[in-house]
C-alpha cells in the first residue's frame, strides 16, 4: 500500500507571552493514497496547527512526517517550499486567488514555482479548468467570478502538480448551501478519480461527505474512524 | 529567459492595479533622470560657449591692451603722460624667436559724418592682417591693402551698420566720411559684413563691439591724427597720449604660448610699475575654462543625483506600503511553493520595472532639453509682455547664446543609474516581504 502521508508522534510547542503552549501532543496516523479524510475538533484542539504542519508551512518540534518517501520534519525553508509547490495542493476558505491574474494564470502559479511552466503545462492547466467547469472563463479575473467559481479555480490550482494530497481548510465556509453541495460533489468526483483529500472542517454536515473522520481534542487524537471500524478506510 | 518576461508581465500587471501610485513613483525617477541629462546638457552648452568665445580670441594669441593707469594726472600745465603699448614695444616683441607676428591697432572714439548723417563710431587704425585676426568678412569692395599703408592713403573700410546708418540705400563705395576734428575726408573702399560682438571674457578683456567700426590704415592715422587723443565730452576734458591701443601677439606653436608669455613679460617689464597694460592669454583662460567645466559638471551631476536619490526613496516608500497591502498574497504564494528568493525576485522585478520606466521617460524628457530651452528663449524674446516684465537681454549673455548639448554618456549613465536605484531601494522592501511568516501572512486581513 502507498501512503500519501504518515504522521508519527507529532509534537508541536510554541511560546506565547512567556508560556509554552503544547498544541500537538503526540499525534500519530497514516493516510493511504486515495483516502478522503475530515479533520475535526473544537478551537484550541490543534486542528490549525496540524493543518500547517501537514501543509509544510510549519515544522514539528518532535516526531516525524513522511510525505511520500521523504521525512519533511527536518527540512529547511527552501526544501519545504519545494514540497509545497510540487506535492501539496492547498484549498483555502477564502479561495485566495491572486487578484491581478486571470483564471488560467492562477492555475499556473504552482507550476511556475516548480519551474515547469511550458506549453505542456499550460495545456494541463486548460484541461483542469475544463474539468472543474470553467473552461470558458480562462481569461476572467477573480473579481468577475462567484464564490463557488473561485473555489473551483482554487481546486484546479491545487491539482496542477499532481500532489500527494489536497489540503482543504474549511473549503465551503464562505459558500451558500447550494454551492457547498456543488463543491462537495466536486470533491467526491476527485475522490472517485483516486485523489487523496484531507479536509479540515468544524461542520458535521460537511464531514459526513468524507470517508473517514479524525477528531482532535487538546492536541491529541480523540477519534479516528479508521481505527474503530466505523469508516471504509482500510489500514493494513 | 522566457521566465523573466512572464515575471515582468505579472509585475507590470500588479503595478497597474494602482496606476496613480505607480505613476507618481515613476514621476520621481523621471525627474531625477531628466534633470541629470538637462543639467549636464546645459553645463556642456555653457562651457562650450565660454570656450568658443575664448577660442575666438585665438588660442595661440597673447593680447596686450593699453589700459589707462588710475594714477594718471592730467593737467594743462604739465601735459599728458604717454602710456600704453609703444611701437618700440612691438619691435622688441617681434624679435622674440617664438613670435610669428604682432598685429597692432590704435582706436579712437569719434563721431562720423556724411552729409546730414552722423554716427558715434570707433575709428580703428590697423593693418590688412586685422581682418583675418578678428574674422571679419568683406561684404562689398575690399579691406585695407599693404599699398594703402605704404602710401598712407586716406582710405577707409566701414562696418555694415555704419554703411546703413550713414548712407541708407546708397552704395557707400567711393563716397567719403568726414571727421571734423581732423578736418579729414576718408574715401570708402569697402564694407565689412556684420560681426557679432564678443562676450566679455574673464581677465581684463571687455567685450568688443564691431558694428560701429571704421578701419583706416594705421600709418595714415599716425600721420594725420597722431598719438594724442583730445576728447572734450560733456564738460570733461581728457588727453590720452597713446601710441598703440592693442597688440595681438601670434605665437608660432600652442606649446610655446606660456614660455612666450614669460618672455614678453620680461621684455615689457618697464611697464610693470605704470600698470598701463592688460595682458590676456586666451590659452590660459581656455585651460582654466576646461578645469572649471569639470568641476561644474561634477557639481551639476551631484545635484541631479540628489533628486535621483529622492526618487529612490519614493520607490522604497511605495514598495513598503505595497508589501504591507499584499501580505495575504505573499502568504498565498508561499503556501503555493514560493521560496523566499522567489518573493524577493517578484518585488525586485516590480521596483526595477518602476525605475526603468522612470528612466526611459526621463531620457525622453532629457532629450527635449534643447528644444524647450530654445522655445523658452523665443517666447521671452517675442512676447510683448516681456517688455515690462522680463527681457531676453536681462539674461546673462552666455545664457542667451549657448546651445545645450546632450552629453553622450549622460543617457546611458542616467538610465543605468535609474535601474540601479530600482534595485537598491527595492531590496529592503523585497526582503521584508520574503521574510514574512507564511502562516501569519495567511491570517492577515
Amino acid at each position: 500500500m502507498n501512503f500519501a502521508a504518515r504522521v508519527n508522534s507529532l509534537h508541536k510547542e510554541y511560546f506565547l507571552k512567556g508560556e509554552t503552549v503544547r498544541a500537538l501532543r503526540g499525534v500519530t496516523f497514516d493516510i493511504p493514497e486515495g483516502d478522503y479524510v475530515a479533520i475535526m475538533g473544537p478551537s484550541g484542539s490543534g486542528k490549525s496547527t496540524l493543518l500547517n504542519v501537514l501543509g509544510c508551512l510549519d515544522r514539528p518540534t518532535r516526531g516525524s512526517l513522511f510525505l511520500g518517501e521523504s521525512d519533511v520534519s527536518r527540512m529547511d525553508d527552501d526544501d519545504l517550499s519545494r514540497m509545497r509547490a510540487a506535492k501539496i495542493g492547498f484549498v483555502f476558505q477564502s479561495y485566495n486567488l491572486i487578484q491581478q491574474l486571470t483564471v488560467l494564470e492562477n492555475i499556473e502559479v504552482p507550476l511556475a514555482y516548480c519551474r515547469r511552466l511550458n506549453a505542456a503545462g499550460r495545456q494541463r492547466c486548460r484541461e483542469l479548468a475544463e474539468m472543474v467547469g470553467l473552461g470558458d472563463r480562462l481569461k476572467h479575473r477573480p473579481y468577475q467570478l462567484s464564490g463557488g467559481q473561485q473555489q473551483r479555480v482554487a481546486i484546479a490550482r491545487s491539482l496542477i502538480n499532481d500532489p500527494y494530497f489536497i489540503l482543504a481548510d474549511e473549503p465551503t465556509g464562505n459558500l451558500d448551501s447550494k454551492t457547498t453541495d456543488e463543491i462537495l460533489s466536486l470533491f467526491q468526483e476527485l475522490h472517485e478519480q483516486g485523489k487523496t483529500i484531507i479536509l479540515v472542517t468544524h461542520e458535521d454536515e460537511v464531514a459526513s461527505h468524507t470517508k473517514r473522520i479524525i477528531r482532535l481534542f487538546d492536541g491529541e487524537i480523540a477519534v479516528d474512524t479508521a481505527l474503530d471500524g466505523t469508516s471504509d478506510t482500510l489500514l493494513i | 529567459m522566457i521566465r523573466i518576461f512572464s515575471e515582468l508581465a505579472i509585475g507590470i500587471k500588479s503595478l497597474m492595479l494602482k496606476p496613480m501610485q505607480s505613476s507618481l513613483t515613476i514621476l520621481g525617477i523621471f525627474i531625477g533622470v531628466a534633470s541629470v541629462i538637462w543639467l549636464l546638457a546645459i553645463g556642456e552648452g555653457i562651457s562650450d560657449e565660454a570656450q568658443k568665445q575664448i577660442a575666438d580670441l585665438g588660442a595661440t594669441n597673447i593680447i596686450i591692451r593699453t589700459k589707462k593707469p588710475s594714477t594718471q594726472v592730467t593737467s594743462e600745465n604739465s601735459g599728458p603722460m604717454p602710456y600704453g603699448v609703444t611701437r618700440e614695444d612691438r619691435e622688441k616683441v617681434l624679435r622674440i624667436p617664438t613670435v610669428k607676428d604682432v598685429i597692432q591697432i590704435r582706436e579712437f572714439q569719434r563721431t562720423l559724418f556724411f552729409r546730414d548723417n552722423r554716427l558715434d563710431g570707433r575709428i580703428v587704425g590697423c593693418t590688412p592682417k586685422y581682418a583675418d585676426l578678428t574674422h571679419l568678412e568683406v561684404e562689398r569692395g575690399r579691406f585695407l591693402e599693404d599699398a594703402d599703408l605704404i602710401s598712407a592713403k586716406t582710405f577707409c573700410v566701414i562696418a555694415e551698420k555704419v554703411a546703413e546708418r550713414l548712407f541708407g540705400y546708397e552704395d557707400p563705395i567711393g563716397r567719403s566720411i568726414y571727421l571734423p576734428d581732423f578736418e579729414d575726408y576718408y574715401t570708402i573702399v569697402g564694407v565689412m559684413k556684420h560681426r557679432e560682438a564678443t562676450g566679455g571674457i574673464g581677465g581684463s578683456l571687455s567685450g568688443q563691439v564691431f558694428e560701429n567700426d571704421m578701419y583706416i590704415p594705421i600709418t595714415t592715422l599716425r600721420r594725420r591724427i597722431g598719438d594724442l587723443d583730445r576728447i572734450a565730452r560733456a564738460g570733461t576734458f581728457s588727453r590720452d597720449y597713446v601710441q598703440l591701443s592693442q597688440i595681438t601677439v601670434i605665437v608660432d606653436d600652442l606649446n610655446n604660448v606660456f614660455s612666450t608669455y614669460d618672455h614678453i613679460m620680461e621684455t615689457l617689464k618697464a611697464h610693470a610699475e605704470m600698470e598701463d597694460l592688460a595682458i590676456v592669454v586666451p590659452k590660459e583662460l581656455l585651460d582654466q575654462a576646461k578645469r572649471t567645466k569639470t568641476m561644474f559638471m561634477a557639481f551639476m551631476a551631484m545635484i541631479a543625483g540628489v533628486s535621483l536619490v529622492v526618487g529612490g526613496i519614493g520607490i522604497m516608500n511605495i514598495m513598503l506600503a505595497t508589501v504591507t497591502e499584499r501580505t495575504r498574497e505573499i502568504g498565498v504564494r508561499r503556501a503555493l511553493g514560493a521560496r523566499q528568493r522567489d518573493i524577493i525576485r517578484q518585488f525586485l522585478v516590480e521596483t526595477v520595472a518602476l525605475s526603468t520606466m522612470g528612466g526611459i521617460t526621463g531620457v525622453l524628457g532629457g532629450l527635449i532639453c534643447p528644444y524647450v530651452i530654445n522655445a523658452l528663449r523665443f517666447i521671452i524674446k517675442t512676447q510683448s509682455f516681456s517688455d515690462n516684465f522680463f527681457q531676453i537681454t536681462d539674461l546673462p549673455e552666455i545664457l542667451q547664446k549657448m546651445e545645450p548639448q546632450i552629453v553622450d554618456y549622460s543617457i546611458p549613465l542616467a538610465f543605468g543609474i535609474s535601474v540601479i536605484v530600482g534595485i537598491l531601494f527595492g531590496v529592503y522592501p523585497a526582503m521584508r516581504a520574503a521574510q514574512m511568516d507564511p502562516i501569519e501572512a495567511l491570517r492577515h486581513e
